[in-house]
Order: C-alpha cells, then structure tokens, then sequence
C-alpha cells in the first residue's frame, strides 16, 4: 500500500516538475526560436520587451491568454476544443521516462522507449480532430497532410531505434545511457551513424518542424491545421509542439548521444547542454530550407528511409548475432 | 547525393550570416543618416529678406497643378505701398496689387509626392522637406500648416524635418 | 462557415462560387484560396476544385484591387498623371513611367537628349534588378523557406538609398518626365552604382549556393508548371514567363526602343518552360542587367536632361499612340489617345501580368496544390498590375 502510494505521489510531484519544465524551457525556445531567426536573416529579433527582447516570451504568453475564446459557429465544439487539449497532454507524460542524470528520473518504468512512442502517437488524433472539427477545408487539409505525414514517419523511426534496442539489449533509457560512454566515440552515434540521421530526420517530420513543416505551411494553406484557433487553443498547440520537440530531442540525446554521462562527472549538466544543441540545429534547419512537396515528402519516406533503416537494422542484427 | 551536399552547404551560409552585423537601423536608438534627397512633404520656403515670410505670392498655380487638390491657401491683397515683407522676385511683373499668403494649408493624407507644386511654382517657394519621422492617429494631423511650420523653422534656424 | 453544394445551388454564395460550384463529381473540394492568402501576391482570388491534393479546376478571380488608373487618365493632365503610373506596378514603376513618358513624347514629336535616355536606361536597369530580386524573395518564401527574402531585402535596400537621392522615393519611384528626367545624375550617384555592380556579383554566388543549388528547391521547382510556346502565344503572355518556354521575345531586342541597340546583351531563352527555366531566366537577367548598366555608365555622354521648349502643360495633337516597353513582368504596353486638349482621351494600360495570369488556370490543372503555389509564384504576378 504505502509503496504504491510513495509511487503516486513521486509520480505527481514528478508530473509538477516536468510541467514547470516544460514551461520554462517552452518560452526559452520560444524567444531563442525568434532570436535565432532574427541573427541568421541580420535583423535583431526581440528587442523592445525587456533587454534584448527577453520579456517577450511573456508578453506572447499573456496575449495569448487574454484573447477571446471564440468557437466557430458551426464547428463541432467537443472535438474542436479536445484538440489542443489532446495534443499538450500527452507529451507531458512523455517525460516520465527520461533519466535527466543518472537518478534523476520520475519513472523508473524498464519500457521507457515504447512508452514515449506510444504517446507521441497520441499527437496526430489531436490534429486529425482539430482538422475536422474546424470546419475548415483548409484545416481538413492540414489535417489530412498530418496523417499521411506521421504515420509514414514513425516507421522510419522505430526502424531506426531498433538497432539501438538490440545493441543495448533493453528498452530502459537508463540502461541505454548506460551502455554508452562519456566520450564522443563512446556514443551509438558513432556505431549507428545511419541510424542517428535517419531519427534525426524523423524527429523533424514527427514534430512538424521544417522542411517538413507541411501541416502548418504557412504560406499554402494559411495555418493549416489550426488555422480556426487563437488565443489559449493555439498556444496549447505552440506548447505541445515545443515540448514534443524537447522530448525528440531529449530522445536522440539518450539514444545517440550518450544521455547524461561525459567525459567525468555525469549528471544533468551534460544531459541539457546535448538536448538544446540538438534543438538549435534543428531552428537552424528550419530557416535555411524550402518545404518539401508532400508527396516528395511521403516518397522520401517510403522510398528511402523505410529501405535504408531496414537495411541499417539486418545488417545490425547480422554482425551482432556473427560477433556475439 | 550532390544534393545531400547541397543542404550542407545552405546550412552552412545561414550560420555564416548568423555571425555577421546586423542591418537594422534601431530606431529610435539610432537615426537614419541617408536622408539626401529624399521626398518628404512639400514646405514653404522663407524669403531671404525676412525668414518669417515665404517667397509665395499667392497665385495659386501649385493649387491648381496638383492632381489630389491637397493645396489650398488664402491670401489678402495689399496695396503696392505697403510692401515691405514681400520680396520682389516676381520681377518683371507689372502687377499693381500684391498679396500676402495667410494660411497654405497642405493635406498630406493625399498627396503623391508628385512635384508638381515644387516644378510649377514660378517663384521657387515650395521645396521637399526630409520630414520622415511621420506618425498619427488621426488624418486631421496630417492637414498640415505650413507657415506654422516654417516659422517654426525659422525659430529653430531651419532645422530641416 | 463553408458553403455546401445545396447552399450554392439554392442561391447563396456569390456570383463567382455560383457559377464555378456545379460541377458533375461529388467527391471533390471547391476550394477559395481566397482575396486573403499568403502567398497570392496581392489580392487575388483563385478558385480551385481540388480531388485530394489534385487541382482539377482553377480560376482567378479579379478585381479586389481595381483603383480606377484608367479613368483617372482620362481626368488628370499629361503631367498629373506621372505619379499614377508609378503606382501601377509598384515592383517596376520606371518601366510604367516609361511608356507613359514614351507614348507623349511620341504624340508631341520631342526629341529627348542623349543623357536623358541613358539615365532612363540605367535607372530602368536597376529598377529591374530590384523588381526580380524581390521576386526571388518572395517566391521563396512562398515555398518555405524564411530567410532569402531578408536576405534580397537586404540588397534592395541598397538600390533604394542608390535611386533615393535623384528620385526622392524608395519604391514609387517617378524620375521621368515629358521631355526628359526630372533629375541628373552626380558623381556620387554614378560612384555609388559602381560600387553596386561590385557588390551584387559578389552575391550571386551565394544565392547560388543557398538557394538555386539547393535539393529541396531543385524538386520544387523542376518540371513543375510546364508552359508550351503556343499556350504562351495562345494568351499573349509576354516576359521571362515566354523566354523560359522558348519563345524568344523581348521588347528590348525585338522592338527596339531608346538606346537598347546600343549595348550587348543576352536575352536568356530556356526551352524547358518549367518553373526552373523561368527562375533560371530572371536570375541570369539580373546579371545581364548588370552589364547593361555598366555599358552605359561607361558610355553616358554629357549635356541636358531635358528636352528644349518643352510645354508646361503639354496639349498633344489629336492622334493615337502605343508605346511598349519591357519590364520585369513582360511587356508594358500605353495607349494613349488625344483629342487635342490637355487631359487625354484615353490612356489604356496593358498589363503584362495580366496575360500572364490567364496562363495559370490551363496549366495548373492536374498539379498539386503545392505546385499551384510554385506556379504562381513563378509566374511574378503583381495584382494591382492586373487589376490596374
């Protein structure tokens, strides 16, 4: 009894933490996001809300807040506004899992990786029904692109975490972190450099980051998906997709990256340094490239990805079973 | 595979630009400093002999020439004695009776920055100003007074814009 | 809210919904990409039947941003109208002025001198590279990408401070007069286009590196929108948009005007007719226009700028003229009609983009909804052109 109650309320302060977490690090990428583009096109970004623009994240955040809550009249209310909500929640439990240091974690659950693939699924309902319930034909079609998108997306990614799975021999992210060393030749990375790209690849298309961007491009199909939402509906979708893309992040970081550990002292302080690197190649690809076409999209994944991390996944398995 | 190379390439121009100055002009913390030649609206230009008066004579000419009618100007006539405050540019002109401009108003929520006031004006009296620092809330800011402003000039030693 | 078939028919929508909405299958989208859009450049409505992703149907709908520039003609005198024709095609607003200017001098018989016309020809030539520039940007950032169109800015901004001094715009710019230029140009101005020339081949290659070599771009943008020479006479398309499609017509060279036979020049002609062939065009007339400035700066001669006893108001004879020029879109065409008084009878304006929008609906049919943004975007339309 009174363990699984210590398990409940570990859980939920656990839960209190990493949506502190989120939150913070939600409006550090978000003006990092803002600042990043604004040096890379020789402007300055933020400026005026507070010094260099830190205040702005917010001064975004109460905006968003404050804005009125307007349904469309004839959109299906329930599913309109189960969307966002839908699309934030689960990522949050996303976190439970990641082992920031080497005891730093909410969950010692030993299916850490299926538990975070299973919920990261949970994002394309939430965007299936946010393009339905809009009653928008331009969200139907975001929504649409979504779906093809994302599921032909996540099979690249298991495929590409499956050799990591079978060189570590577990499904704890602990243990996996645990099986790389501190030094960079130490990492998966290193052994699954096909792998490592190919998830990064994926990471980008999962969390519909550019040039995958599909969904919501901008310029085709005004705001796609949440073309009808404002206000805190919209930012619930801005969080989930910063947060998904922390957890994708974080992801590579244990899987490829070695996770928490470094050359000495392992803990938390090499586990984030990795994350937000990680997280500002991919800003950095985002305002380099075009959008790829959808279907170029699809035939990139179906025709090169899937082959390729299948090939990546016999060969590995073949030089385990030769040399083991 | 070239085109894999490719993208490594973009990258890598955008983080070159990442590190290089940035463009903006700060405003306010920092002023635009190319402002040579630049269109701004239309102001009276003083008569050299006393800065307070334009050169006008009040014919009317950049009234009629502009295509949006955002000139309009009253004047009083005066009696060829009394012409101490007006210069004499108009020489040539046998004209009895001269006047004396009282208001040259200019609507500048129309007007086009074509020139034609400044081209036409037989005595030269209407020049651009650089006047670029513009913000309102309401159009009636924008009926400008343009003696008002030249006098005002003429207080601060014409201080263009 | 989204109109269903039974609304249509039962009389509500519009007039343009009502006529385009009836159509035999039951399974397709009528789709408004509408007056609102980010990447219509302007104020343009296109309608589409789309079947998935597929465009089955498209028509543009015009007329959001019609300001009356013709009937306005007929009201303001020869001179008056000089602005208005900078507001035609903001983009290109010395290649309007152009054949405004041209049509009257033409009616009035006016000889202008020779450093008029250079100064015309140069100014028209950088105004050109900052039309295509701006075009480059924007059709990125219609593909997707954020950052080039900045980047262009950051080039046009330096033409704009370069034309700012003689011309007293940034945009709108209005140098040319009945007779002549308005104004000379000085040492600095001639320094300062120098210094440009430099400055803008030393860009090429990295918008050659960032974008034009870019994969992503390349399968955007190759074999999409593909335009054939009888399609392109077919609709009186005119510009880079029938160059790339291997129709080798351009005003400067084949209608000579001014003091084009003076320089060497490549017109660049593709026969591909994809959106890659018409972005290969424009970039290549950039650096072309380059060496045209170039030619004239070494050859600009000394003397007036405007032609002598030319009237203040002028008062053409009774006639009709046509004057055509090129500009970044096609061929700028004014017609102006004079029955002897000050103010024009008529002043008809064609609109290169607007033949070139009537290309759209035959070739974007069967494409993806992507590839009509690209083929859009190719096809550098400026709205207000359109709808005059």
């Amino acid at each position: 009894m009174s363990e699984i109650t210590l398990n409940i309320i570990r859980i939920w302060a656990g839960l209190f933490i990493i949506l502190s977490f989120i939150s913070v690090n939600a409006i550090i990428l978000v003006y990092l996001e803002r600042k990043i583009a604004g040096h890379i096109q020789r402007r300055p970004g933020p400026f005026e809300v507070g010094p260099h623009g830190i205040l702005q994240p917010f001064a975004d955040a109460v905006k968003l807040l404050g804005k009125q809550i307007i349904t469309p009249r004839y959109a299906d209310a329930l599913l309109y506004w189960a969307a966002p909500i839908l699309s934030f929640a689960p990522v949050a439990v996303c976190f439970l899992p990641i082992p920031a240091g080497p005891h730093a974690r909410v969950l010692d659950i030993n299916v850490g990786v299926i538990l975070i693939l299973a919920f990261s699924g949970l994002n394309v309902l939430a965007l299936c029904l946010a393009g339905w319930g809009s009653q928008n034909k331009w969200s139907l079609l975001g929504a649409a692109r979504n779906i093809a998108q994302s599921v032909g997306y996540e099979i690249p990614l298991l495929l590409s975490v499956m050799p990591i799975l079978m060189l570590s021999g577990s499904l704890d992210l602990n243990t996996i972190t645990q099986n790389q060393g501190g030094w960079p030749w130490e990492w998966y990375a290193f052994k699954q450099p096909v792998a490592f790209i190919i998830f990064f690849v994926c990471a980008l298309a999962e969390t519909n980051r550019a040039p995958f961007d599909l969904p919501e491009a901008e310029s085709e199909l005004t705001a796609g998906f949440h073309t009808e939402y404002s206000g805190m509906g919209f930012g619930l979708f801005f969080m989930g997709e910063y947060t998904y893309m922390i957890v994708v992040c974080s992801m590579t970081a244990l899987l490829f990256m070695g996770g928490w550990q470094g050359p000495f002292a392992p803990g938390w302080w090499w586990f984030v340094p990795k994350v937000y690197v990680l997280l500002l190649i991919m800003m950095w690809i985002r305002w380099t490239f075009p959008r790829v076409r959808f279907d170029q999209l699809l035939n990139v994944s179906w025709k090169w990805l899937i082959p390729i991390s299948l090939v990546n996944l016999l060969a590995t398995a073949l030089v385990i079973s030769l040399c083991c | 595979m070239s085109g894999l190379c490719s993208l490594i390439v973009g990258l890598r121009i955008t983080g070159h630009n990442f590190f290089r100055p940035q463009l903006t002009v700060h405003y306010p913390r920092e002023e635009v400093t190319n402002l040579d030649g630049f269109n701004g609206h239309v102001e009276l230009v003083p008569s050299p002999k006393d800065p307070m008066l334009p050169k006008c004579i009040a014919c009317g000419t950049c009234a009629r020439n502009c295509p949006s009618q955002c000139i309009s100007l009253d004047f009083e006539k005066l009696e060829p004695a009394t012409q101490e405050g007006e210069d004499s540019e108009t020489g040539g002109k046998k004209k009895k009776s001269r006047k004396k401009v009282t208001r040259f108003t200019l609507d500048f929520n129309y007007c086009s920055l074509c020139g034609l006031c400044v081209r036409t004006c037989p005595v030269g009296s209407l020049r651009f100003s650089r006047d670029v620092y513009l913000a309102g809330f309401d159009p009636r800011e924008f009926r400008l007074d343009l003696l008002e402003r030249m006098r005002g000039q003429a207080d601060s030693k014409g201080d263009k814009g | 809210m989204s109109l269903t078939g039974n609304d249509v028919l039962a009389g509500k929508g519009d007039f343009y919904t009502r006529h385009f909405q009836p159509t035999p299958r039951e399974d397709t989208l009528i789709l408004n990409m509408g007056p609102q859009h980010p990447s219509t450049h302007g104020v343009l409505r296109v309608m589409l039947e789309i079947d998935g992703e597929y465009i089955l149907r498209a028509e543009p709908v015009i007329g959001y941003v019609h300001r009356m520039q013709e009937k306005m003609g007929e009201r303001l005198d020869y001179n008056q109208y000089l602005p208005n024709t900078a507001r035609v095609d903001y983009l290109h607003p010395l290649a309007w002025n152009w054949a405004y200017v041209g049509a009257a001098e033409k009616l009035l018989g006016l000889e202008i001198p020779e450093r008029a016309e250079y100064i015309r020809v140069i100014t028209c030539e950088l105004n050109r590279i900052s039309s295509h520039l701006l075009w480059w940007g924007t059709y990125l950032l219609d593909l997707g990408a954020f950052t080039p169109i900045l980047y262009a800015f950051a080039d046009r901004e330096k033409l704009a401070d370069i034309l700012q001094r003689i011309t007293g715009s940034r945009l709108t710019f209005s140098l040319y007069q009945i007779g002549g230029c308005k104004a000379d140009m000085d040492d600095r101005f001639i320094r300062e286009t120098k210094e440009f020339i430099e400055y803008m081949r030393s860009r090429f290659p990295m918008y050659k590196d960032l974008v034009t070599d870019n994969l992503i771009l390349r399968k955007r943008v190759e074999g999409i929108g593909r335009i054939t020479r009888e399609e392109c006479r077919k609709y009186g398309a005119s510009g880079p948009t029938v160059r790339a499609a291997g129709l080798d017509y351009d005003v400067r060279r084949t209608e000579p005007y001014s003091l084009y036979d003076r320089f060497e020049f490549n017109c660049p002609v593709y026969e591909d007719g994809d959106a890659l062939a018409r972005y290969m065009v424009r970039m290549q007339e950039m650096e072309q226009s380059l060496e045209i400035i170039e030619q004239a700066l070494k050859q600009l001669p000394d003397g007036e700028i405007m032609a002598p006893k030319v009237p203040k108001k002028p008062k053409p004879p009774s006639g009709e003229v046509y004057h055509a020029v090129e500009s970044g879109r096609g061929k700028v065409g004014v017609r102006l009609i004079s029955d002897g008084s000050a103010v024009p009878y008529r002043v008809k304006l064609r609109s290169p983009s607007y033949s070139n929008l009537s290309l759209f609906p035959c070739i974007a049919a069967g494409t993806l909804l992507a590839d009509a943004i690209s083929i859009l975007g190719s096809l550098d339309l400026v709205i207000p052109e359109i709808d005059r």
